[in-house]
């Protein structure tokens, strides 16, 4: 890294987007009370969702969307990473694969012949991939999508120079801060929270839900634990357990083990 | 380079649409020869990937299609699984879901009109350097946007991909505080809807006039949750501008999707190898006379008479319609009474169910195949920009024709605004945009 992000006037900005919804990166234009204001102390100099203006680089800061997923964009962040001082991946796509990454668990070509009529002509790889697994990363931001007040804490964690403020704790902790009442406890409800990383402010348990995983795993979860209690004490089959680790951070480590495993103990019991 | 005979024009990354495309057009001897857009969004096969998922799941997988119309996603998969299954959606459920997609189109329009082409209109490169000299009109715009994005998240629980919609309904309902706290915020916006239309009436509209099929969606009289007087959002028959009038069910027999070698996303056709445009100018074409009067009178004040023909003032369509959704919005809240329950059960039932329903950018389609324990043996989903791929294309290439006078970077502008009429969404079509034009 260079000078530090904090020293320099208006640092230059670039938003970049690969396999995604595009959801993550509209969470900085839905920064409605703080957009103009951070607009006025950075240099956005390559956000095309926003702008057609567009400054070459290098950019003391590139911020991240999406998965890996073509031999293009596996260039592509490569040379991403070369022009940019500080990196930073927002959103379950870049950070773990995101929902396309359940194709790492099937037949990519199979899922091609499937939706295309004439597969060969489209580019892709057989596994959907985190930022991380092709270039270094400063800095990772959970969710799917991210939660704009943690995008925004980010940035002004850097202009500021200090380090940001993005828990690892489970969403239980949110719950508990917030005073909810436990879905899974009181109501039987499937609930992740115990395993799941917090942001989102546990949106589900305040909606009745169970926690659907958004935020992918934890620091250290105890995914086994958890995936015993969802089908010994709630009565779920393998299959669903598999399913509720395998959706939008299906290929991050900790649930990516946890649902082979049970997918693992289905098909014994098919055999079996 | 100003030359009209031989030229080839590509830009090759479309700003301010949402997703990555380009567009390569090709003049010889002063005739436009080809025009391509080239959507090189990577795929990411989500109608292969729901395969072997329960039937519970599409709300929440496909809402990730599209972080710009996440409910649209939701609301398209539970009508097709829901009328699968023979469930009737209580009325008032209904009403809380067509409130959620009123969020949806307040969110997504204010996006589009103010943040991604009304730049286009007044001269700069984006809304941020169009802050600089408008700022109060970027700031009426984040106003506007918190409010959608505020009954998204009071209604569903997120802005983005909503948490509580479910099959059958809601997980929780919300109460009738909640709801009435928006209510201050929203007859403001709808306010400054009706201010913005006007402005916006008096931008400098490209000359363009266009003649497709139009389609969109229109609620069967007394069939809709609101009755016989809505306006398209949530339910409708399919119709067209020339004469086709029929239930979700039958898509497939009218619609197919094909696949171009310069694009990851289908094009959309007619079986009969028609064009045809969805999306606002569509709806209001075809259900002006839905628009309750407060609207009507806005429409018309702004000069607004279907049909509308210039693609250029799909813009001044969209305003309507915002004003349009933020006074239904309005209408649901003070009707609103707390369903008994938030949401029925839905038991599977094997074979195939539709749904269609208007995202902001026109018709969504879903079709899925249930096994009789609810597992997804197929789907198909076809989203708006897909449909309106092979219009723009067409579009372009008369305007590009009619516009040969331009240098190369003025007609590029021009072409990316005329696409932005289209507010292409390229993440959800991906299954956009890079100007070229190669004059020869």
């Amino acid at each position: 890294m260079s000078a530090p992000i904090a020293t320099i006037e208006r640092p230059t900005v670039a938003v970049w987007k690969f396999a995604s919804c595009d959801g993550c990166q509209l969470s900085l234009l839905s920064a409605e009370d703080e957009l103009l204001a951070i607009a006025g102390e950075i240099h956005i100099a390559y956000f095309l969702e926003a702008t057609r203006e567009v400054s070459d680089g290098p950019y003391d800061i590139s911020i991240v969307e999406g998965s890996i997923t073509t031999p293009h964009d596996a260039e592509r962040i490569r040379h991403v990473r070369a022009i940019s001082d500080t990196l930073i991946t927002i959103g379950a796509c870049a950070t773990a694969g995101g929902i396309q990454a359940l194709r790492n668990f099937a037949e990519v070509e199979e899922y091609r012949s499937l939706v295309y009529a004439r597969p060969d002509q489209i580019a892709a790889l057989a596994d959907s991939t985190a930022i991380a697994e092709h270039v270094p990363v400063d800095l990772e931001l959970r969710g799917c999508p991210i939660e704009t007040s943690q995008l925004v804490e980010v940035i002004s964690a850097l202009l500021a120079g200090r380090a940001p403020v993005t828990p690892t704790h489970s969403v239980c902790v949110e719950c508990k801060l917030a005073g909810r009442v436990c879905v899974a406890v009181a109501d039987g409800v499937p609930c992740l929270g115990p395993v799941t990383q917090a942001g989102c402010g546990a949106r589900c348990p305040a909606f009745s839900r169970g926690c659907y995983g958004c935020f992918g795993p934890m620091e250290t979860p105890n995914t086994t634990s958890m995936a015993d209690h969802l089908a010994d004490q709630l009565g779920l089959s393998h299959d669903e357990v598999a399913h509720l680790f395998r959706t939008f951070n299906a290929d991050a480590p900790a649930f990516r083990s946890e649902a082979r495993r049970r997918e693992r103990a289905a098909t014994a019991t098919t055999e079996g | 380079m100003s030359h009209t005979h031989d030229r080839a024009i590509s830009v090759e990354a479309l700003a301010r649409v949402e997703g990555e495309g380009a567009m390569h057009v090709r003049v010889t001897d002063g005739v436009v020869e080809r025009v391509e857009l080239e959507i090189y969004e990577p795929p990411r096969f989500f109608e292969a990937l729901l395969r072997g998922r329960s039937y519970l799941e599409p709300p929440d997988i496909t809402a990730r299609i599209c972080g710009i119309c996440p409910v649209a996603y939701q609301f398209s998969a539970a009508r097709a699984i829901e009328s699968l299954c023979g469930v009737e959606i209580p009325d008032g459920i209904a009403q809380l879901r067509r409130l959620l997609y009123c969020g949806e189109w307040i969110e997504s329009h204010v996006l589009h009109i103010f943040l991604l082409h009304a730049p286009d209109f007044l001269g700069y490169q984006g809304a941020i350097e169009m802050a600089s000299d408008h700022r109060e009109l970027v700031e009426t715009a984040l106003r506007l946007r918190k409010a959608g994005n505020t009954l998204l998240e009071v209604v569903g629980g997120r802005a983005i991909h909503p948490i509580n919609v479910r099959i059958g309904g809601f997980h929780r309902a919300p109460t009738r505080a909640e709801l009435d706290a928006l209510v201050d915020e929203l007859s403001w916006c709808r306010d400054a809807a009706a201010d913005a239309a006007r402005l916006i009436a008096g931008f400098e509209f490209p000359h363009l006039e266009i003649e497709p099929t139009y389609v969109a969606l229109r609620p069967e009289p007394g069939s809709g949750p609101s009755g016989a007087t809505d306006y398209p959002i949530d339910a409708g028959r399919i119709v067209s501008t020339t004469g086709l009038d029929i239930p979700v069910e039958d898509w497939p027999e009218h619609f197919h999707e094909e696949q171009m070698s310069h694009s990851t996303a289908l094009h959309g056709r007619m079986r009969d190898g028609g064009v045809y445009l969805v999306g606002p100018a569509a709806r209001f074409n075809l259900n002006a006379d839905r628009l309750p009067p407060a609207s009507a009178e806005l429409a018309a004040e702004v000069g607004l008479v279907a049909p509308v023909t210039n693609p250029f003032r799909s813009i001044l369509v969209r305003a309507v319609e915002l004003h349009y959704a933020v006074d239904e919005a309005l209408r649901l809240i003070a009707a609103y009474e707390p369903p008994e329950v938030p949401a029925v059960p839905v038991t599977p039932v094997a074979g195939v169910g539709h749904g269609a329903t208007e995202a902001p950018r026109g018709i969504l389609y879903h079709r899925y195949e249930l096994s009789d324990d609810g597992t997804i043996t197929a789907a198909t989903i076809v989203p708006p920009t897909s449909q309106n791929q092979p219009a723009i294309e067409a579009d372009l290439a008369a305007f590009v024709q009619d516009h040969l006078h331009l240098d190369d970077d003025d007609l590029q502008w021009r072409c990316e605004q005329a696409i932005r009429n289209y507010d292409p969404c390229i993440s959800c079509s991906t299954h956009f945009l890079d100007l070229t034009v190669e004059r020869r």
